[in-house]
């Protein structure tokens, strides 16, 4: 049986010019970061630091250790690690008993099987009792050409929706090693999407004093024509577009927002009141994440500027090599760039 | 009948039989305020929630958070009536709430849940969380060396979901001889008999492939109970171990026990009283 409605994607005509073809790259990649220097395995180096002054925190993950850079504290701590196998329910389950029991359970997987598999295990064991489990994954957003199976565009969408869930979009190296101590030191659950394997270390570069601060939005870069409010690696995207665009004679500023739930209104609104070009910048569907928390933020309080949201489609997205992706659906630095260019 | 062991205040001499038949009326009693309730599945489970809570559970019922007690999870939070009913002959809730059951305002909700009531381990209800949530309290108390035990109260329905079988690997794998699963078998659930909508059988099969020490047994023969849950007890292996309970829903109340069971009895407002009285005929020394 047929249904004309079903996604047949082998029939479309090819979009991508042959010479301009590249190969998927693997799971385990890094995401490229031209230019910046980057730190290896920050979230599990972190981990592992902290852990070692704190006897009550503990790992668990799902098969997925290496992908997720638990492996770095599986080494460290064998005795403080839990292999959970293939089976992202009973992690979640299990690491909301250990945290009954007193403990402070970082569980890693990836965003898919986290916020589509184990979300009602992650709502009623976790969030509805408000328990202490961190829960940090990789492969947010559009950051694998393994298409939609692996591709969590609506993680943000779907744990904002949460009470009582504490949300985080970590920019770089320098947001994920310092977010691991926030996130312990918050007395309830978190997400934490996160970036793996070799990190750029992009915020520091802009803003040498630079701390991560739990619900806490930051000025990265000044500018007087445009606003960027971003998170995730969309700021590293914002601030390499915002130098193409000074090229230009466009100012633009970066209004960092590493804490997607509970965001920081107060700056947001502050920042959005100068009269300049707001847009907003996420590695995520353009339902439900930053942007639109952002547009409701302004509403509410009665600020309006022009309103622009760079985020990926509401469709599921293309299997491919990620740069190719990244330009097809608007998130890389040329085409961020772009579009600011024209909407000014 | 035997007495319980286990010392938990001046009723300890309380046969268990009595306990059960105390359980089964404070439940209709709840029943009663509300003109509803889950009565079939506590009237049925009666018997293994007394020998529980008055032979085989350690706990201070003056301190349910107690750090030595055993934990006791309620997996099917619509069974929390049961529940209340037990944890107010244990002295844990004061009985003098129980016409508070479901009514706004009250530490005893329709469906149990943590937050609410004193003894309540977890919030159950969306059902095939509880076994998990055991395992990883489990591998809690190991990592406390603590020697208390975790109990999870179970449904035959809850068995059709996939959670179930990866806590049971898990369990087996982590090799948690600290974690006890009551699985309570009276073949209903919300759309008929659990065996006609996905068979959990070859039931004890399973559970000893998946790992498990496994007893299946009469949940409404109080000494069968009371020695399969010494048996999960003294298990030399280092494995968890399961109990099936075969229980008849609306134990102890003929005329019900006979209606067409389904997974919510339907009660007429002058039966509950009806149906104290005939429990009350069968009164136990």
């Amino acid at each position: 049986m047929t249904r004309a409605s079903m996604s047949r994607k082998y029939e479309r005509r090819a979009t991508i010019a042959p010479e301009n073809r590249i190969a998927t790259s693997a799971m385990i990649a890094s995401l490229a970061a031209e230019g910046y220097d980057t730190e290896p395995a920050p979230f599990g180096h972190a981990l592992v630091e902290l852990a070692n002054e704190r006897p009550e925190i503990v790992g668990l993950t799902a098969d997925l250790a290496k992908y997720t850079d638990l492996h770095i504290f599986a080494e460290a701590m064998p005795d403080r690690f839990y292999q959970m196998g293939m089976a992202e329910q009973v992690m979640i389950s299990a690491a909301a008993g250990l945290a009954r029991e007193g403990f402070v359970p970082f569980a890693t997987t990836y965003a898919v099987f986290a916020s589509r598999r184990a979300y009602d295990f992650i709502a009623m064991a976790i969030a509805e009792e408000n328990l202490p489990v961190k829960i940090c994954c990789a492969l947010p957003g559009l950051t694998t050409g393994y298409g939609p199976s692996h591709q969590a565009t609506e993680d943000l969408a779907i744990f904002r929706g949460l009470p009582n869930m504490t949300i985080i979009d970590p920019c770089d190296a320098v947001d994920i090693r310092q977010s691991v101590r926030a996130m312990a030191d918050h007395d309830g659950p978190v997400y934490s999407r996160l970036l793996r394997g070799k990190v750029p270390a992009v915020l520091t570069r802009y803003k040498p004093e630079y701390t991560f601060e739990l619900g806490r939005a930051q000025v990265i870069r000044e500018g007087k024509d445009v606003l960027v409010v971003s998170s995730g690696f969309m700021t590293m995207r914002a601030l390499d577009a915002a130098e193409v665009l000074a090229q230009d004679g466009i100012d633009v500023a970066v209004l960092h927002s590493p804490t997607i739930k509970p965001l920081d209104t107060e700056t947001i609104l502050e920042q959005a009141g100068k009269g300049r070009l707001l847009v907003t910048a996420e590695n995520h569907t353009i339902v439900g994440g930053l942007g639109e928390a952002v547009a409701a933020v302004l509403l509410r309080a009665g600020v309006t500027p022009t309103f622009c949201q760079i985020a990926l489609p509401d469709e599921f997205l293309e299997a491919g090599a990620l740069p190719t992706l990244h330009d097809l659906y608007g998130i890389s630095v040329e085409k961020v760039a772009e579009q600011i260019r024209s909407w000014i | 009948m035997m007495k319980p062991t286990s010392a938990i205040g001046p009723l300890s001499n309380v046969s268990l039989a009595r306990r059960a038949w105390n359980i089964r009326r404070k439940a209709l009693l709840m029943g009663e305020v509300q003109g509803q309730g889950y009565i079939g599945q506590a009237l049925g489970v009666a018997d293994v929630l007394a020998a529980s809570y008055f032979h085989a559970l350690n706990y201070r019922p003056d301190d349910p958070e107690w750090e030595g007690r055993d934990r006791f999870l309620l997996s099917i939070g619509h069974y929390a009536i049961a529940l209340y009913a037990v944890l107010m002959e244990a002295g844990i809730l004061p009985e003098d709430e129980l016409e508070t059951y479901g009514m706004d305002d009250s530490r005893m909700p329709m469906s149990g849940m943590a937050s609410y009531t004193p003894g309540m381990e977890i919030t159950g209800g969306s059902l095939g969380h509880g076994l998990g949530i055991a395992v990883g309290m489990a591998m809690g108390l190991k990592r406390k060396n603590s020697s208390s035990f975790v109990y999870n109260l179970m449904s035959d329905g809850e068995l059709g979901e996939g959670s179930t079988w990866e806590a049971a690997m898990a369990g087996a794998h982590h090799k948690l001889d600290n974690l006890i699963c009551l699985i309570d078998f009276n073949n209903q659930q919300a759309d008929g008999k659990s065996t006609e909508m996905l068979s959990s059988e070859p039931l004890e099969a399973k559970w000893e492939a998946f790992g498990w020490h496994v007893q299946r047994v009469d949940g409404n023969d109080m000494e069968a109970v009371v020695a399969a849950l010494d048996a999960a007890r003294a298990v030399a292996e280092s494995k968890p171990r399961a109990i099936v309970f075969d229980t008849r829903m609306c134990k102890g109340v003929p005329f019900l026990e006979t209606r067409e069971i389904t997974h919510f009895v339907r009660v007429e407002p002058d039966e509950w009283s009806k149906a104290l009285a005939v429990l009350e005929e069968g009164t136990p020394a």
